[in-house]
């Protein structure tokens, strides 16, 4: 029986997942005795007329990690899924749109103005005339063309059909085991793939794996992780120190917690919650203590309380906005002041 | 009023005809009580919201809220008991921690912050659920469209 054929490419991403992939130590042997790498852009030398060249559904698996974000990451998904017969979101980006899908709070023109004219390392911090990426350039050697950064970041599966998930940032080597497995033994011994749709991973809470000890349940301020020396042992709420772990699925192992880190939310929410950060966001308020005075306090007392949360949406959607209900920011019109109808 | 009228005037997006929809959680023990109170002493008040009876106003997942926006609401409002008045003890407690943390993350996406109002309605206060509905109407009327619908609807054209 011949070998199957897997590939990877990134999108909007930082490389992680591509590492995480070679990560997993041994197991590569494992992974090159029954499949040959057809297309990785990161660690093998294919181009992409290569891949247009191939026929279509060639590649057995494909792992896409990275957000769509521009033209290129969209024309790439759209080839490699033609070319797929099995599509796999690998990573927070792809899955949720991940650290990159917090551009959707602001737009493509802002975000080239504020990289290619403010950060304090640009040439350009005083220039009277900027110069910007441009999609199309005329040269006397021939026209030059880069991709479109667009406004929104997407997931994958917001541009292709995707047949499974995996989260994470990156995505844990056991995941990636588990993934193979399933893969070596659909291959070696024709055991059935999972339904389509399916997450490789948990589907309970990370509070579930975490092996912390939780006793009062309870907040009574909120602070930094840096602000408070935190006791190893404990919930990192009951600390004070905005944890996820209550809104992320699980199957990464707490591996940050281990560390002595809260929880970011890179897995994203489990299956029976869509927004992420609405569902964090309702725990925190949960076990937020109840104040002595709580009856005579007007909102904005509570407001007052409540603003303890620096950031809600950096901390409540770090890696899912493009995937949480609202997706991205909006704009409000200037409000129109009525006259009192005589 | 039918369902098909009222999309038709909320999608209105310009002239003095545009109403607002807004969607009214009320919990089952004081505010829907409230409610039926205000109706049934036939007292006056704009028709643009449209009640979802939750049993208490802790249940209104803030996924609620952002879904009703997301839907094109132009305000909501979430009505409960008085603090200590609440049915299940501390119910009232956990919504308004939430609606202050939806506030401030409605202000981050973009929106008016004052899209979302949180009220307090007894059982037996008729006249306070009219003047609310009545305040929050005429103040999202100020505020205009959700501008997430118009750039919905900006897409399709």
């Amino acid at each position: 029986m011949g070998k199957i054929k897997i590939a990877q490419y990134w999108g909007a991403g930082c490389g992680g997942c591509d590492v995480a992939l070679l990560d997993i130590d041994e197991k590569i042997l494992g992974v090159a005795e029954i499949a040959d790498i057809v297309f990785w852009p990161i660690a093998v030398d294919t181009k992409l007329k290569d891949v247009e060249a191939m026929p279509d559904g060639y590649i057995t698996a494909t792992l896409y990690n990275g957000a769509i974000r521009n033209s290129e990451n969209e024309h790439v998904a759209k080839l490699l899924r033609k070319k797929s017969a099995i599509m796999v979101s690998f990573g927070s980006c792809a899955c949720y749109g991940g650290i990159p899908g917090l551009a959707n709070l602001t737009n493509a023109k802002s975000v080239l103005e504020y990289v290619y004219t403010k950060t304090p390392s640009s040439d350009q911090q005083n220039s009277k005339d900027p110069v910007f990426p441009q999609h199309e350039t005329h040269t006397k050697y021939g026209d030059l063309e880069l991709p479109v950064l667009y406004d929104t970041v997407k997931t994958l599966d917001q541009v292709i059909d995707v047949d499974y998930y995996m989260p994470g940032c990156p995505p844990t080597t056991n995941l990636i085991n588990q993934f193979l497995g399933i893969v070596e033994k659909h291959v070696k011994e024709g055991v059935p793939l999972p339904p389509k749709g399916a997450m490789i991973a948990s589907n309970k809470t990370l509070c579930d794996e975490c092996t912390r000890k939780k006793t009062v349940k309870q907040v009574d301020r909120i602070s930094s992780a840096f602000e408070v020396d935190i006791d190893p042992q404990k919930c990192m709420l009951e600390q004070g120190v905005i944890c996820l772990g209550p809104a992320t699925r699980a199957g990464c192992g707490a591996k940050c917690l281990e560390g002595n880190q809260p929880c970011r939310g890179c897995m994203g929410p489990t299956d029976q919650v869509q927004d992420q950060g609405g569902s964090m966001l309702s725990a925190l308020a949960s076990i937020y203590k109840v104040q002595d005075k709580e009856t005579q306090m007007s909102e904005d007392d509570i407001l007052k309380i409540m603003t303890q949360v620096k950031d809600p949406m950096g901390t409540f959607y770090c890696y899912t906005m493009p995937k949480s209900i609202i997706k991205r920011s909006v704009k409000e019109r200037p409000r129109v002041k009525k006259e009192a109808a005589p | 009023m039918s369902t098909t009228t009222v999309q038709k005037t909320a999608t209105k997006e310009e002239g003095e005809d545009w109403q607002p929809l807004i969607i009214t959680f009320c919990c089952n023990w004081c505010s829907y009580a409230g409610a039926d109170l205000a109706g049934v002493s036939r007292l006056q008040m704009p028709t643009n919201f449209r009640v979802i009876r939750t049993m208490c106003s802790a249940r209104v997942d803030p996924e609620f809220v952002l879904r009703a926006f997301s839907k094109g609401a132009d305000g909501v409002l979430v009505l409960g008991c008085h603090p200590a008045d609440c049915h299940y003890i501390g119910g009232n407690y956990r919504t308004r921690r939430r609606i202050a943390l939806l506030r401030m993350l409605l202000e981050q996406y973009g929106f008016d912050p004052e899209r979302l109002k949180l009220e307090w309605v007894s059982a037996s206060e008729g006249p306070k659920f009219q003047q609310t509905i009545t305040d929050f109407v005429k103040l999202i009327k100020e505020i205009g469209p959700n501008p997430l619908k118009e750039e919905q609807e900006e897409q399709q054209h």
